[in-house]
């Protein structure tokens, strides 16, 4: 056919809440031709996902569209009927979605789901639909395809239910698929699989399709084009290697340089920069000899009580003021690694010397009365419940040091949380709001001020900022970094984003299955992997600069 | 818990109250019923237990809003004086369980292992008697009197207590705020009892309201049987008991009005736990 | 055959971890019913005259000499082979007094359910399919008034309503009219028995009977399980798989159908089985309005007159039942979601 697939020309979707109206999408405007994929991009708020639902006619029943057409093959379906959806969806236009579990029904087989979706659009028998189901299951390429018909969500991995999305979303040979970040919730390695498994379906079938993700890598590796949203409106629309080294429009330039790649630095992420200078990196003073390491972990593993373990020696040591990245992928042990050693949880074996005192001897029910206590403090991952929702910031703040450092409400107390929130840019009126009237970012600083109230000497940082939008996470990142070198913290940083890590942290340990598979200085570990798991991770994260896959016209 | 003051929560009640007219009346029905239990005896017209045979039966009226009963006594008088008994018989019940309940259901959901298996099975068997057998069961064993109709209700409600608590602490535990506490010096029941309770008392808290009504009703219940409140005290469901001879001649004011004294006071008692909910939670502030 | 098996296991399993549980209730009836004022023999002798030696047996066979672990052993025994004692009010054993009496409740209480469950679900189904209408709201007022209205005050004024102003139903006392023949016991249900009789009047009076009873216990389980059906369907409605099945152009029976209403059933299992729990304790109360001749009234009427091996008795049995219905409700539970797990 000729002509773009899809259209769409001044859209405004607006959603009644109980704050009034809200207006999620504000006119953008483009098309789409056969057989294209294009990257739809932004952060929260953005109105990424509305777009694509309303596309799909899928929007919630809170949501209108108040405005502009949508011309999906020449025909306007603003103004279609659910009749008229239903026929389409599926045969024409069909969507995969965040999070592949939750979006399958659990009490129904695998192969029953796809069957349903086939027989929506055709006559067949059910039995010739589970064979054709069990087909496209091998089209997926799901291991061992022949158990999954009869098999439930619950039982399969979170990559396999994305491939049964996705078996499901192409079972009727839809022109146009949309997918809203079909890679949050997986792994590094099964997102890089899924993704080149979308690309190569979309190729071999003709399908055009819409990626809807936060990740401005993810987007240049597999689109065409790329189109970035910011608050409801499009700002600007190029292909992926011209937005990244000349973008126009000063809100890509912002998301562009705050997208962590391979050769990021802390300091070339915000642009413009933060007002203070940067303490610029200063040698650690040589210590006196005999001076024991600032944290000595010896071979602590951690076994459940269930039997499972995981962790398995893991051995680390740590001077002031150093910078130590944990990276690893969900189920490496690095969340229960990093609890073990700010003592929240007991190891099973090992010892940890802290200053050169054991504290690994002290159980972790009763660390809390020990006097290193205030010396390792913790920040943790998701700012929406990392904070007490019946406290205000103030109170959050207040409270280490009401209970480690016996602080009492008044004067000393008050300049004390004033001068931690200024240190982490948090404007003092936003001290009495409940967490709830706080975004993301002022609660991740909430969370970080807490942590240095007391002036720990280590911090663990357990994926600090993977919850927050890019262009938050770049400010909070250049925020610790500075933190760091002005009180010479150390740092414990966990996570699973391989960019992060390498620009924040001078050494990295890469854990597998709480075992260590390698570790060293991280420039090197990155750029010349050792080990073969270490370099399916590097070769798995999407970066600006590395060889899209394109798909062939 | 903050220092904000009792100032901004007055302030965020009347809000809350004034965008929801509902919970507004739940409010003022449930004072009113408080009202009209503590000082309503002191204010009737009649004497709910002195009996004036030759007026007995007597259809509602001018003189007597809802009728007399069979002993000639005015049946509205007795409502108003049997509010209080009935509501203290429920206050006092749910009270004990709530307290005993919430705290022992929080300390399993965070503390899990033995406590929780040896509680959970103790639980479960408490959960296989319904109430009446219950409240039946404690009457046999320990005597025919309102204290034991409180014990009775007290522990059927226990359990209910103990596994909301439970869950809900169970779904906190893991939440980060909860171990940043016990990284800045808290211990484990402190945690428990300082932050993770008061986290759980807006849920509980609607949950106690819909308990109130409930246990309202099984008050009523179990003296309408017989177990408990004994003639002639003036009690909601006694006096359903004494009016059910009557209602097949037609006598429809003896178990109407009490009826609907109940079915008022429940109302009120399920409108304001969602009302309570508002109140209580802070995420609802702006 | 996977899944029987399955089933099976699961059936198993879930039997013995509730045998604590009945345990736990004979242990705790005992204890309470050794606290009785007075001389607990006296209880479970024949009458209030039974002589001093009759007194005597009956102690040695309770071993209320005995310690008390050895007394627990003896209860147990006893209960076991169905020994629960004699009833001063009818001179039987309970055990037989609460066989004859238990069919009446039964049917009472399944027809009360089968009534609740057949007009709460389709109605919370449907206020679910229509938010907003007037069914909702309709609905969801039913729901919110029914379930302020007690038990006992419902089956008197719908008594006065029927019976007294219209005349429709028959007088509240009692299962079947006093000069009515019964029909040949079979399964001591009176509705399935005058049919297997072939008496079709005796059935028809037996159905009108038990209306008003059934009705008045339905209508306070109606409201939780409409509620529930109804919060359930909305979730359901709205979840993430829903909106995939939308997106690939299902009709809207099997998205309303196979993929809605069958996971939101899940819930409304669970509550029904707690619901019957409430329904055996409301028994009492339905019982003694329309003198319906079930162990309930039964284990009151013994109660009132200090005659306490019935009511032990009664509280045993409803214990057990409770403990029963559970594992069934568990078991259905289990089959349908294939997500519980085997433990």
């Amino acid at each position: 056919m000729t002509g773009p697939l899809l259209e769409i020309a001044d859209l405004q979707v607006t959603f009644s809440t109980r704050r009034g109206r809200v207006e999620a999408v504000r006119g953008i405007t483009l098309s789409l031709q056969p057989g294209e994929m294009l990257g739809l991009v932004g952060e929260s708020g953005s109105g990424k996902s509305v777009t694509g639902f309303a596309v799909t006619g899928l929007l919630d029943k809170a949501g209108r569209i108040t405005k502009g057409r949508i011309l999906f093959r020449g025909q306007d379906v603003t103004k279609a009927s659910a009749a008229e959806f239903r026929d389409l969806h599926g045969a024409a236009m069909a969507m995969i979605f965040q999070n592949p579990r939750a979006a399958l029904n659990p009490i129904r087989t695998v192969g029953a789901q796809i069957s349903d979706a086939i027989l929506a659009h055709r006559r067949l028998s059910r039995h010739e639909a589970l064979s054709e189901a069990l087909d496209l299951l091998r089209a997926v390429q799901i291991r061992d395809p022949e158990r999954r018909p009869n098999a439930y969500p619950h039982e399969l991995s979170g990559g396999m239910c994305q491939r049964v999305m996705i078996a499901i979303a192409i079972s009727c040979s839809p022109q146009l698929l949309i997918a809203d970040e079909p890679t949050t919730g997986i792994d590094v390695t099964t997102q890089k699989v899924v993704m080149d498994l979308l690309a190569r379906i979309a190729a071999a079938r003709g399908m055009a399709a819409i990626l809807i993700t936060h990740d401005l890598g993810l987007a240049a590796r597999y689109c065409r084009r790329v189109v970035v949203m910011e608050q409801g409106r499009l700002v600007e629309e190029a292909e992926p290697l011209t937005l990244f080294h000349s973008p126009q429009h000063p809100y890509t330039k912002r998301l562009v340089a705050a997208s962590p790649t391979a050769s990021s630095r802390v300091e070339d992420l915000v642009v413009g920069g933060d007002a203070r200078p940067l303490v610029q990196g200063k040698e650690l003073p040589p210590s006196a000899p005999g001076t024991p390491p600032l944290l000595d972990v010896q071979h602590i593993a951690k076994r459940f009580d269930d039997g499972t373990a995981a962790v398995a020696d893991f051995s680390l040591t740590m001077v002031a003021g150093e910078s130590v990245g944990l990276v690893g992928e969900s189920g490496s042990g690095k969340s229960t690694t990093s609890r073990v050693i700010c003592r929240l949880i007991d190891p099973t074996e090992g010892d940890i010397l802290f200053d050169g005192y054991s504290i690994a001897k002290i159980p972790a029910r009763d660390f809390h009365r020990s006097p290193s206590r205030k010396d390792i403090q913790i920040v943790f991952q998701d700012p929406n419940d990392s904070l007490n929702p019946r406290f205000t910031a103030f109170d959050c703040i207040a409270h280490p040091l009401i209970r480690l450092l016996g602080m009492r409400s008044g004067d000393a107390l008050r300049r004390r949380v004033e001068e931690c929130a200024e240190r982490v840019g948090l404007p003092k009126d936003l001290l009495l709001r409940f967490p709830h009237q706080l975004s993301g970012g002022q609660k991740a600083r909430v969370g970080i001020a807490r942590a240095i109230a007391c002036r720990p000497r280590l911090l663990v940082l357990d994926e600090p900022t993977a919850a927050l939008d890019v262009s938050v996470q770049a400010v909070v990142l250049q925020l610790l970094d500075r933190l760091r070198r002005e009180d010479n913290l150390a740092f414990l940083f966990v996570s699973h984003d391989l960019n992060v890590v390498r620009m924040m942290c001078e050494r990295t340990i890469v854990l597998r299955g709480g075992v260590i598979v390698e570790q060293g200085e991280s420039h090197t570990l990155f750029a010349n992997p050792r080990t073969d798991y270490t370099r399916e991770l590097v070769e798995a994260v999407p970066h600006i600069g590395s060889p899209p896959v394109l798909v062939p016209a | 818990m903050t220092h904000l003051g009792a100032s901004s929560t007055l302030r965020h009640t009347v809000w809350v109250l004034r965008g929801n007219p509902v919970t507004a009346i739940a409010a003022a029905g449930t004072l009113a019923l408080a009202l009209v239990a503590i000082v309503g005896p002191a204010l009737v017209a009649y004497d709910p237990v002195a009996s004036d045979v030759p007026l007995a039966l007597q259809p509602p009226s001018a003189a007597h809003w809802a009728g007399t009963d069979q002993l000639g006594r005015d049946v509205f008088s007795r409502l108003v004086v049997a509010a209080r008994l009935d509501l203290a018989i429920a206050v006092t019940a749910v009270g004990i369980s709530f307290a005993l309940g919430a705290v022992i259901g929080s300390l399993c959901g965070y503390a899990g292992g033995r406590l929780d298996r040896v509680v959970g099975r103790f639980v479960d068997v408490l959960m296989a008697f319904p109430l009446f057998v219950l409240a039946m069961a404690m009457v046999a064993a320990l005597g025919n009197r309102v204290e034991n109709i409180v014990v009775a209700t007290a522990i059927i409600n226990l359990p209910f207590y103990i596994r909301f608590a439970r869950a809900e602490v169970n779904v906190r535990r893991n939440l980060g705020w909860v171990e940043s506490a016990r990284a800045c010096g808290d211990s484990h029941v402190s945690v428990v009892l300082r932050f993770l309770l008061p986290n759980v008392l807006p849920a509980m808290a609607v949950q106690i309201s819909l308990n109130l009504g409930w246990a309202i009703l099984n008050a009523a219940g179990l003296s309408f049987i017989g177990l408990g409140v004994k003639p002639p005290t003036p009690e909601w469901g006694i006096m359903v008991a004494e009016g059910a001879r009557f209602i097949s001649t037609g006598r429809w004011w003896l178990v109407a009005f009490p009826g609907l004294a109940l079915m008022l006071a429940v109302l009120c008692f399920n409108l304001l736990g969602d009302g309570l909910r508002d109140i209580l939670d802070p995420r609802m502030r702006t | 055959m996977g899944t029987i098996g399955a089933t099976l296991i699961r059936a198993t399993r879930r039997f013995v971890s509730s045998l604590p549980a009945l345990f736990g209730v004979l242990v705790f009836t005992f204890l309470l019913m050794r606290v009785l004022p007075g001389d607990p023999a006296v209880f479970f002798a024949s009458g209030p005259n039974a002589g001093k030696e009759e007194i005597e047996v009956i102690r040695k066979q309770l071993g209320l000499d005995k310690p008390m672990p050895e007394q627990l052993a003896i209860y147990l025994y006893d209960v076991g082979r169905g020994n629960l004692g004699r009833s001063m009010m009818t001179g039987q054993s309970v055990e037989k007094d609460l066989r004859e009496r238990l069919p009446a409740s039964f049917e009472l209480t399944l027809t009360a359910l089968l009534i609740a469950l057949t007009s709460a679900v389709p109605l919370g189904v449907l206020a679910a399919l229509r938010p907003g209408s007037l069914i909702d709201h309709g609905v969801r007022l039913f729901c919110s008034l029914g379930v302020c209205v007690p038990t006992f005050v419902s089956g008197l004024l719908l008594i006065y309503v029927f019976y007294y102003l219209l005349g429709v139903a028959p007088d509240p006392t009692g299962r079947v009219d006093v000069f009515a023949t019964l029909p040949p016991s079979r399964t001591g249900f009176l509705v399935i028995d005058f049919l297997l009789a072939g008496d079709l009047d005796g059935w028809w009076a037996a159905i009108r009977q038990l209306m008003l009873p059934a009705f008045t216990m339905a209508l306070f389980v109606i409201a939780p399980l409409a509620r529930i059906t109804r919060a359930s369907m909305l979730v359901s409605l709205g979840s993430d798989f829903v909106r995939t099945a939308r997106s690939v152009g299902l009709s809207r029976w099997r998205i309303v159908v196979t993929y809605a209403l069958r996971n939101a059933i899940l819930p409304v299992i669970t509550i029904a089985g707690i619901v019957f729990s409430t329904m055996l304790g409301a028994n009492v109360l339905v019982e003694k309005v329309f003198s319906w001749p079930g162990v309930a009234s039964y284990a009151l009427d013994a109660l009132l007159v200090s005659d306490y091996a019935p009511v032990q008795g009664f509280v045993l049995l409803m214990a057990t039942i409770f403990v029963i219905v559970n594992l069934l409700v568990d078991l259905v539970y289990g089959i349908a979601d294939p997500r519980a797990t085997v433990a």
